[in-house]
């Protein structure tokens, strides 16, 4: 099957390439002309939950010339396997696809197969970083932001108050500091008098939240992916040793890996006293330490902001309604229906205007002791300065370091040295 | 006349293909020439994303048999079909032969074996996720409880094999044993109970009489076992939640490499089908030794190998 749809992709790529070149030469025309009263039938291609399902029945009420048909894959997965091979193929996609920040690499290869969604209309919607990563280097604009993941640092208060810390969650942002050594030496006060509670659920997950911090982690250049070999790569190497020195030498780490049952399971018993957190983990973490008191999220992240996660709305060169897509697909992502989408779900937006409606920074999280978590996460999303490059080969490279760090931290069978070294050789194996 | 003659023998020559065409067509369709394009796959640099990059001969063969990672993955393929296989089979004979005797609501027991079978493959990983859990899980708690040290289901790679055997054990040997049970059911009587009139023991009758009398069926497990067991995919890949094999790639079969290089971080096509052709050359490898064995059997037993032939049908 994937073998003949990709075959497919030879001469379909020629069409969509002439389908490409018609939206550059006239770029948006959904921005420019007005909207017709012309019946139109729109897909729309969602995965989890983007909290649209009202917002259709809203949009049709207002223009009763489109119908929508939603389709909505049970995973992310699913949805990237059937987006790239119709992608490639040249048709069978919808008229708008939702994709995850992390396909981002491959979408920016196939950036001719989409619409150049760029326009007054939308211009300045989002923070910058957010629009910025879905731009290619010739300023083409491929998708609409949705939602995102500012990250924070939430932490066990009643843990931290056995371990002689501050627990208000004002005085535990100001003693986590500004750099990650500062929450390092923050965890060791805790490890030393909390009793066997680690500081923080395992090393890859400080591992996510330091590598998108570098503008350019992997590659040295930030318009076309030129990969650093791993072992001249000196920052990354010193992030990989700084981190597993303070998880296996000053045992901060409770060696979890995250999504494994151990790691779920662990919320129970309380194993760690905090964790990295996008928006979306707070409901992770309700679900798996239901009946844990002492939940709480602190208004700071070490070395600067973090955003893990989030997605955006494309749409497809392939379409037969490029422009009536635009349309719904600007409305859908505007300030206004994405707060709604916030409210329904609670897929965080991405937009500047939402991050100020009364609407989100009310909002208030009853398991993590009241705490105002659309405001921190407002704050934390402003917070983040940085827009790391994903190049084709980010995630492979990405994947040889969780290896190395999850070998050494997770299976512990190998020391920092020796794993590094293994990693060198997979990553020239990559090539 | 004798246009009608001709009709007729060509008709009586040709039906015959015809009417077994439908399969070949099929065949050819959805297994010959996907067999054919991956070869053709393989010899070209072919990204998943962007397609065809050129020929490039056998380098994604080179560059698969280079990596340690497949010869890790062939060894892991090996040692998980091994672990399944050999215990699998002693077990589906035992309980088919519990099952064959005179028991009470027979069909109740016999549907019972099935039922792990009918279980969806996500849920037993699931399950056996809670049990082989290193730090949480429950067998591991019972091993500290009775004073044992824990053991590193997803550290050491031997017992992540054990473990994962034991996943694919729970699922087929059900399906197996009432294979078994069939091939049993259709040893003639009389033999068993001439065996039994000469005096043999129950084991002795089991051991001499039903085990040999089964040997065309086990051939028949064996192979189709083989068959599977070479391409398991599923209770590894679930064994945990990356489905990578873990961070040495503990785990990771054959099949879990050529999905890494094809889908997982690499989009590399090209090797992904090297890698694929790879496995095929390794069952063909097998299906001609399970072949040779097959026919040696069979023509060093004689005439009563005749009568078994028989039976298995």
């Amino acid at each position: 099957m994937r073998s003949s749809l990709i075959r497919g992709a030879a001469t379909a790529a020629g069409l969509a390439l002439v389908l490409a070149g018609c939206s550059t030469s006239t770029p948006n025309p959904g921005a420019s002309t007005a909207p017709s009263d012309e019946k139109v039938t729109l897909t729309v291609a969602t995965f989890n939950e983007f909290g649209y399902d009202d917002l259709y029945a809203e949009y049709t009420a207002s223009h009763p010339n489109v119908t929508i048909v939603p389709k909505k894959a049970a995973t992310s997965n699913e949805a990237r396997e059937n987006y790239f091979s119709k992608l490639a193929a040249g048709s069978g996609l919808s008229d708008i696809e939702a994709i995850e920040v992390d396909w981002m690499p491959d979408v920016m290869q196939t950036a001719d197969k989409l619409m150049d969604l760029s326009g007054d209309d939308v211009a300045g919607r989002w923070l910058d970083w957010k629009a910025k990563a879905a731009t290619t280097p010739d300023g083409k604009l491929v998708a609409f932001g949705t939602d995102i993941g500012p990250e924070g640092v939430c932490y066990r208060s009643d843990l931290f108050k056995k371990a002689g810390l501050p627990t208000d969650r004002e005085e535990v942002a100001k003693a986590l500091g500004t750099t990650w050594d500062d929450y390092f030496n923050l965890g060791k006060q805790f490890v030393a008098k909390s009793g066997g509670v680690a500081w923080f659920d395992g090393a890859d997950a400080i591992m996510q939240g330091q590598i998108n911090q570098l503008p350019n982690a992997f590659s040295s250049s930030d318009t076309e992916e030129v990969l650093i070999p791993l072992d001249q790569n000196q920052p990354v190497k010193d992030m990989y040793n700084s981190i597993l020195k303070a998880s296996i030498d000053d045992k901060l780490s409770a060696n979890l890996q995250q999504w494994q049952p151990d790691w779920t399971n662990a919320f129970q018993k309380g194993k760690f006293a905090t964790m990295l957190c996008p928006g979306w983990m707070l409901g992770v973490i309700e679900g798996n330490a239901k009946g844990v008191e002492g939940w709480d999220i602190a208004n700071a992240f070490p070395g600067g902001g973090g955003n893990w996660g989030g997605s955006y709305l494309t749409v497809p060169a392939q379409g037969a309604h490029q422009a009536a897509a635009r349309e719904l697909a600007a409305w859908l992502t505007a300030p206004e229906q994405q707060i709604k989408a916030f409210k329904a779900k609670g897929t965080f937006p991405s937009q500047v205007e939402a991050l100020s409606s009364p609407d989100l920074l009310g909002v208030k999280n009853a398991f993590f002791n009241d705490a105002p978590t659309g405001q921190i996460l407002a704050d934390r999303a402003k917070a983040v300065t940085i827009v790391p490059f994903k190049g084709p080969q980010y995630f492979a490279v990405r994947g040889v370091l969780s290896d190395a760090i999850n070998r050494v931290d997770i299976t512990k069978k190998q020391t920092a040295a020796d794993s590094w070294a293994q990693a060198v050789k997979e990553f020239e194996a990559l090539g | 006349m004798m246009w009608h003659h001709r009709l007729s023998r060509w008709d009586v020559k040709s039906a015959p293909y015809l009417y077994i065409a439908p399969f070949f067509i099929l065949f050819a369709l959805v297994g010959l020439f996907p067999l054919l394009y991956t070869g053709w796959v393989a010899l070209n640099k072919w990204s998943l994303i962007t397609g065809n990059q050129g020929f490039i001969g056998f380098g994604n063969f080179s560059y698969v048999l280079d990596q340690p990672r497949f010869w890790d993955a062939v060894v892991n393929t090996f040692s998980i079909f091994l672990l399944s296989s050999v215990p699998q089979m002693i077990i589906a004979i035992a309980i088919a032969s519990v099952l064959d005797a005179n028991l009470r609501a027979k069909t109740f027991w016999r549907m019972g074996v099935l039922v792990p079978f009918v279980v969806a493959p996500v849920a037993v990983s699931l399950v056996f996720g809670q049990l082989f859990a290193d730090q949480s899980g429950v067998i591991n708690a019972i091993l500290t409880n009775i004073g044992l040290d824990p053991i590193g289901w997803h550290s050491e790679r031997f017992w992540s094999h054990i473990a994962i055997a034991s996943m694919v054990n729970f699922r087929w040997t059900g399906y197996n044993t009432l294979i078994f049970l069939a091939a049993m059911q259709a040893i003639p009587r009389d033999v068993i109970e001439a065996a039994v009139v000469d005096g043999a023991s129950r084991w002795r009758t089991f051991f001499h009489v039903t085990v040999p009398m089964l040997r065309p069926t086990i051939i028949f497990v064996v192979i189709t076992s083989t068959i599977g067991g070479l391409q398991i995919f599923d209770e590894p890949r679930m064994y945990d939640n990356f489905g990578l094999g873990g961070p040495d790639r503990e785990w990771m079969t054959v099949t879990m490499y050529l999905y890494e290089l094809g889908w997982g971080s690499q989009r590399n096509l090209g090797r992904s089908a090297a890698a694929a052709w790879l496995l095929f050359l390794i069952i063909v490898l097998f299906a001609v030794v399970n072949y040779a064995i097959t026919q040696r059997i069979s023509t060093t037993e004689g005439r009563p190998a005749k009568t078994r032939k028989v039976v298995a049908r």
